[in-house]
């Protein structure tokens, strides 16, 4: 039996677009999108998406944990809390308010309270930690709101926004425009960052924790320290999350300490998908968006939470995935 | 030594007395919600975030049901029972769904609820916080105070509602059933208990706690939408520091909490005797993991 010779290509040789070039011409266009956006958006929109990548930012922070570890943290506020408080001391007490500065102290401020919350709260598994955290969020909640002389109790603090100072390069005062840059690009270097992580060895052990933590045990790791670097890694973009935040909006308030911040930042993970790290992006302006066009159309006083809350009820329950969970393992790839 | 005899010479005894009946009152009140919480964890491994809700609902309805009819019995009755069918229909739509899977969802579902909840009773009842009167209104002297009977009833009705359901534990068919599910469910079920029905019934009867408290604890701070936050957190730290799932645990831990706090209170102003709870939690975590009054660690 003779063959005869081919005079085509064998349809399957055609070069494929590999994964690494779609997710890259994907996210570029994103980025462009993103970009190109404050140049089209009224001033009003503006804010509206800057504040979508800021709550996106501070999902994504929270998604290390619920998607990757495995742990649900309901304490997420107070690491951006303290990145917003850590911010606004910096930019009150020095003479000559720096950016850099402000996210250097937000950080530490938000770092502090991971450590303490992380050392803590890393000993209990699941609904303990849940728990736990919540509660240490309120702790944190308390003392804010109390110590008046220095936080402002109740009123806050109220500061105004540093230059965007970049040094020999670029020193002017914020615009809006400007500011979602500025903001864009702190996201996106986090993206790029915990994208690296969770795809690291590292990122595989905590991975490997949410799947089977007695069995990750067992073979050697020592989970408790996993878990603690997890969540302080996660408090600290948390934090920068706050430190943006409060630079976007000039003031730190007690309310943003407050459990109802970590109940939103939940609420944006489970909506988006958990475990995609964009998807709580996506939940975050979901949930933005919604609750405008339910102002819109049934004017401010609706209690826009009802709906909301009924669709995240249904989301779990019909949809655990999220909205982006059917593209979650070619984006973790 | 001479520092701390001065300390506990400073002490004024009739503020520690007054503290402690006010400590015991309080934590009556909390063994009451966080027993119904703890139930429900131990026997559906649930989470209740919407615990707190279904407390401010109760009183709530204890409001409307004494403007329609005056009566303050029947109110606690009727917020009981109405909130235990809320309940009920609640786990039957969106817990019931989620059984078999990661218990994480539900802590998740039941925030939902708390969500909706909440902003529903903004939504009708405005923020203004309403107002039950006391049912008794006599007083007795201690010390300087003029205290309130109706106080030390609302300790003794939440023992009592505590009391009748340890003896419905013990003795009730269905309180049998209960205890079965808890032990071991597959078990139970192939001796032919109904489960599901024994998770409703349960999440019924953890909800009706839960309004009843509401009621009894509405004539001393007023109703309104944000109540139901506060009190689940404490709840939630008496069921860790009681032990989860463990009744016994989580009375005692309500009461030895609420005592701590109301001493507090003699030097620190209310809003930061919080914080004690918190120590008490974080030291509890520390070295009893498992929870303060249980025997043994396991």
């Amino acid at each position: 039996m003779t063959t005869a010779p081919l005079d085509k290509a064998v349809p399957l040789d055609k070069p494929k677009l590999s994964h690494t070039v779609v997710f890259w011409i994907g996210f570029c266009a994103v980025m462009a999108l993103l970009i190109v956006a404050p140049l089209v958006l009224t001033e009003y929109w503006r804010r509206f998406l800057t504040e979508i990548l800021i709550w996106g930012l501070l999902a994504m922070s929270s998604d290390l944990l619920i998607g990757f570890t495995g742990m649900v943290s309901f304490g997420h506020s107070a690491f951006f809390g303290l990145g917003m408080y850590g911010a606004a001391g910096a930019l009150l007490t020095v003479h000559s308010p720096n950016l850099w500065l402000a996210i250097l102290s937000g950080l530490a401020g938000a770092a502090g309270a991971a450590l303490f919350v992380a050392y803590f709260s890393t000993r209990l598994r699941d609904i303990y930690f849940a728990i736990t955290t919540l509660i240490f969020s309120q702790i944190f909640y308390v003392i804010i709101f109390t110590w008046t002389p220095v936080t402002g109790g109740e009123n806050g603090l109220i500061f105004t926004r540093p230059h965007l100072w970049i040094p020999f390069i670029y020193d002017a005062r914020f615009t809006t425009t400007t500011m979602h840059w500025f903001v864009l690009a702190v996201v996106t270097a986090s993206y790029l960052i915990l994208r690296r992580v969770t795809q690291s060895p590292f990122g595989m052990v905590l991975q490997s924790i949410r799947e089977n933590e007695p069995r990750t045990r067992a073979i050697g790791y020592p989970v408790e320290r996993y878990k603690m670097v997890s969540v302080m890694l996660s408090g600290l973009f948390a934090g920068l999350a706050g430190v943006l935040y409060a630079v976007q909006n000039e003031f730190a308030a007690p309310d943003f300490v407050y459990f109802l911040t970590s109940g939103d930042t939940v609420i944006f993970n489970v909506m988006g998908g958990i475990g995609t790290l964009v998807g709580p992006i996506v939940g975050a302006g979901f949930f933005q968006l919604m609750r405008e066009l339910l102002a819109r159309l049934f004017g401010d006083q609706f209690p826009y939470l009802i709906p909301l809350g009924i669709i995240f009820i249904a989301i779990i329950i019909f949809l655990p995935q999220g909205l982006l969970g059917f593209a979650r393992r070619w984006l973790n790839r | 030594m001479g520092a701390i005899a001065q300390f506990f010479q400073a002490i004024p005894l009739d503020l520690i007395i007054i503290q402690t009946v006010n400590g015991i009152v309080t934590g009556m009140i909390l063994a009451l919600i966080a027993s119904g919480l703890t139930l429900i964890f131990g026997i559906m491994d649930v989470v209740n975030f919407a615990h707190g809700e279904l407390f401010m609902f109760g009183a709530y309805i204890g409001v409307l049901v004494i403007a329609a009819t005056g009566s303050f019995w029947l109110a606690l009755v009727g917020a009981a029972l109405i909130v235990a069918i809320l309940g009920a229909a609640l786990q039957i739509v969106t817990l019931r769904p989620l059984i078999g899977r990661d218990p994480l969802n539900t802590i998740l579902v039941t925030f939902g609820i708390s969500l909706v909840l909440q902003n529903y009773a903004l939504w009708q009842f405005g923020p203004v916080a309403r107002k039950i009167p006391e049912p008794i209104e006599s007083h007795f002297t201690l010390f300087y105070l003029q205290y309130p009977w109706y106080r030390i009833l609302i300790a003794a009705l939440s023992a009592a509602i505590i009391g009748g359901f340890w003896l419905f534990l013990k003795y009730g068919k269905f309180g049998v059933w209960i205890r079965a599910t808890t032990q071991d469910r597959v078990m139970a079920q192939a001796m032919g208990i109904p489960v599901p029905l024994v998770y409703t019934g349960v999440f019924a009867i953890g909800a009706a706690m839960a309004a009843a408290s509401g009621v009894l604890f509405a004539p001393l701070v007023g109703v309104n939408h944000t109540m139901g936050l506060d009190w689940v957190l404490k709840a939630f730290i008496v069921v860790v520091v009681g032990g989860m799932g463990n009744l016994g645990g989580s009375i005692a831990a309500a009461i030895f909490i609420s005592l701590l706090e109301s001493y507090a209170t003699i030097w620190v102003d209310p809003s930061q005797a919080v914080i004690v709870s918190f120590v008490v939690l974080i030291l509890t975590l520390l070295f009893r993991p498992t929870g303060l009054f249980v025997s043994t660690p396991r």
